[in-house]
């Protein structure tokens, strides 16, 4: 292979004459992290209402809890971005689907939308088998001393479910930092598509593509050991599943 | 007899077309202790779960210190604060220390002030012998201990009346004297107790009467001298000497 090797080429200026390419990358990632965080926080969000609702008496609020895993879960992540960002504008009222395109940072919105709402439906498999888990009995216990079914979610059932969620829920947030890749197919400039355009001017494809690489390794890293970090805090002493340290 | 505390008219309930309760029938009086029994799955736990509500019935009528349980205008989560529950599998919510087991509901349900509740709770842990627990969580303890606990939890409500649903069956033998000896004390002290249990001796010792079910019905309800003495019905006896065989 004939391949020209150029490690400095990361001090380069870019074709954007203002930022090396080392920093075109580090201000993708930031993108990325920005992308990756509010998804979440719609994800947490969206996910722990429909996990919830999915698992109250209701027969009907389960029903659309249902439906709108099915929804978000079965249609790949690209084409709901592709909806989101060029269909969405077009089947609204041309006045709104007009403002929608002329956002500055209408890319950024709608990844952070589709990736949110992709990803709640995951969470929302998450949190609902998180309060299956838990017998039956602390949901009766709880309305047995007179709270309310809000209240036995919110002191009993959720305390509990979310310590149990701990180790999926840090998989779907580094799931949802890697996704946030497939955003560069609408336009953003997060760590991926930064990769790529240095690839493209430079042609150092192999030294652009292991700084990304290397760049996304070191997020999940650092996720993973927050979160175990947060499991060993959050850890109920003398439960099933929490860490041996903590179970005397 | 005594104030009808608890009235149980006349339910019945189905689970689609499979019925687990027909016709049930029976009155306790304030302060009495009546002891259910029967074999697995005749609907003792169905029964007791429809007293507070956390069952829906489908036919008859249950009043709780005259209040309605099937009324659709009843506040259940008000009544069923009045009402203390024991499980079998203990149910103590396992993220929450001992103490804040016992002060969650009573803060959040009663609106009690902290300190308040924190004083009541601790009465509660002294009369069930567990005082110095307090700051441990539930899975630190034992099965026999955390079952006191659950009472505690219970009585810290100021409950008339108490529902037991087999309170003793998922503990190893050595803690089941524990539990029941409180649970005696309690009868002593003239609480109104409905309470699922295969335990006869706790049945002599301390229930007013004995009702006994099998396949939704209740096919005995009879004082304890009675019951033990001269079951009337074929299946109490087979059920009786079965039991009573260990
Ligand atoms: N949610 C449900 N759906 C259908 N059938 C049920 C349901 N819950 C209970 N049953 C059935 O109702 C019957 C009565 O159950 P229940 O738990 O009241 O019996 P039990 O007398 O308490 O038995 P055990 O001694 O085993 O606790 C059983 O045959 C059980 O299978
Ligand atoms: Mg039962």
């Amino acid at each position: 292979m004939n391949y020209h090797w150029n490690w400095g080429i990361f001090w380069d200026i870019s074709p954007d004459g203002a930022h090396s390419y080392l920093q075109t990358l580090l201000l993708g990632t930031t993108w990325t992290l920005a992308t990756a965080f509010f998804a979440w926080c719609l994800a947490l969000l969206f996910g722990s209402i429909i996990g919830v609702i999915r698992t109250t008496p209701n027969a009907w609020l389960v029903r659309l809890g249902n439906a709108y895993v099915e929804l978000f879960r079965n249609i790949p992540l690209l084409v709901q971005m592709f909806l989101w960002y060029f269909v969405l504008p077009e089947v609204v009222p041309q006045a709104i689907g007009t403002w929608l395109k002329q956002q500055p940072n209408a890319s950024f919105y709608t990844a952070v939308v589709a990736l949110g709402f992709y990803t709640s439906a995951r969470v929302a498999e998450q949190v609902r088998a998180g309060i299956l888990s838990l017998a039956q009995g602390q949901r009766l216990a709880a309305l047995a001393l007179g709270l309310t079914l809000p209240q036995a979610y919110g002191f009993v059932l959720l305390p509990m479910a979310y310590r149990i969620m701990l180790p999926p829920l840090t998989s779907e947030l580094l799931n949802i930092i890697k996704n946030s890749s497939v955003a560069l197919t609408i336009g953003l400039m997060e760590l991926t598509a930064r990769a790529r355009s240095m690839q493209e001017f430079s042609f150092q494809v192999f030294e652009a593509f292991t700084a990304a690489t290397v760049i996304y390794i070191v997020i999940n890293i650092a996720v993973t050991f927050a979160m175990r970090a947060l499991e060993r805090r959050t850890a109920v002493s003398g439960f099933i599943g929490a860490s041996p340290a903590a179970a005397h | 007899m005594t104030d009808i505390q608890i009235d149980i008219n006349e339910v019945s309930k189905w689970y689609g077309p499979f019925q687990v309760l027909n016709r049930c029938s029976t009155k306790v009086g304030k302060g009495e202790v009546v002891v259910v029994c029967g074999p697995s799955g005749s609907g003792k736990s169905t029964l007791i779960k429809c007293v507070n509500g956390l069952e829906p019935f489908t036919q008859g009528a249950i009043t709780v210190d005259g209040i309605s349980v099937g009324d659709p205008k009843t506040n259940l989560p008000k009544l069923r604060a009045r009402i203390g529950m024991v499980f079998q599998h203990f149910e103590l919510f396992p993220h929450l220390t001992v103490m804040r087991n016992l002060v969650l509901a009573q803060i959040k349900v009663l609106g009690r002030s902290s300190g308040e509740a924190h004083e009541n709770g601790m009465r509660l842990l002294d009369r069930v012998g567990l005082r110095d627990q307090a700051e441990k969580f539930p899975g630190e303890l034992s099965g026999g201990q955390q079952q006191r606990v659950a009472i505690a939890r219970a009585l810290a409500m100021d409950p008339i009346a108490m529902l037991f649903d087999e309170p003793t069956s998922a503990l190893d033998p050595e803690m089941i004297k524990e539990v029941l000896d409180v649970m005696v004390g309690l009868a002593r002290d003239g609480m109104t107790m409905i309470v699922v249990t295969h335990e006869m001796g706790f049945a002599r010792q301390v229930a007013r009467r004995v009702v006994f079910m099998d396949k939704g019905e209740i096919v005995e309800d009879a004082p304890t001298e009675e019951f033990f003495g001269s079951p009337r019905s074929e299946r109490a006896q087979m059920f009786l000497s079965k039991i009573l065989q260990y």
